[in-house]
């Protein structure tokens, strides 16, 4: 079985660059389909892609490190720090008088950095006015896709310590 | 009888079968935008499934292929 023309006596070029205007339509086709199907290549390999990412990712080590005082800052006050590594940008709101939370401050449409609304309790980027949930992260409106990485808290001796990223993938 | 010459209905058949690639292309891209989207989000167990699908949608694509060109090789070599 022939997987694809049947061997032609005619020379390749004749075939493929003929003068008959029938023909020409007949190549033109043909070229375009190759074309479609090498782009439907393209995409498989971009899922493959993906999917060698996925089995070979190892879960991330992070560091603990100590972000603030039991208290440093006001109920509805923020503190940036920078958390697992010195360019990742996050932002500690106390939300209540026990309740902390803190998130990555890139926003997950294009890294502008997101800040917190205090009357309106959620987490605004002025960028491109996306908002995020305050209580999770989740996305609340505007055109980021994805929660928020949320830094998970742990307090030892009145510290907050940040142990980890919550929600990251990459 | 069918009044249509062998020309005219390889060029019908091959039409067809662009716009069906062009469907499949359009849901692959999709496809893939959508894994990216859940893979950034921490979502990894979407990858399998994905690529799984993707790799039957390039198959029915290259199969479309295999036939446009079968069609291309025979309408003109009955010329």
């Amino acid at each position: 079985m022939s997987w694809f023309r049947k061997p032609s006596s005619a020379p390749l070029w004749r075939d493929e660059f003929s003068v008959f205007t029938a023909d020409e339509r007949y190549v033109n086709r043909r070229q375009f389909t190759k074309f479609l199907t090498l782009t439907s290549f393209g995409m498989m390999v971009g899922n493959l892609w993906i999917l060698t990412k996925s089995v070979l990712h190892r879960e991330a080590s992070y560091p603990r490190v100590a972000i603030a005082a039991i208290g440093e800052i006001p109920v509805g006050g923020v503190k940036t720090f920078n958390y697992p590594g010195a360019n990742d940008p996050c932002i500690l709101v106390r939300t209540g008088s026990d309740n902390y939370v803190a998130y990555s401050q890139k926003c997950t449409h294009l890294s502008c950095a997101v800040y917190y609304e205090n009357e309106q309790n959620r987490l605004e980027c002025p960028c491109h006015q996306g908002f995020f949930s305050i209580t999770d992260g989740a996305v609340l409106q505007g055109p980021p896709q994805r929660a928020l990485p949320r830094v998970a808290l742990e307090n030892k001796d009145g510290q907050l310590v940040a142990i980890r990223m919550e929600g990251e993938s990459v | 009888m069918n009044s249509n010459p062998p020309q005219k209905r390889g060029l019908t058949a091959i039409d067809g079968a662009m716009v069906l690639i062009i469907i499949l292309l359009i849901v692959q891209i999709w496809l893939l935008s959508a894994t990216l989207e859940s893979y950034l989000a921490g979502h990894r167990e979407a990858a399998i499934p994905g690529a799984i699908i993707s790799a039957i949608l390039f198959a029915a694509c290259f199969a479309l292929y295999r036939f446009v060109d079968r069609i291309d090789s025979e309408v003109r070599r009955r010329e």
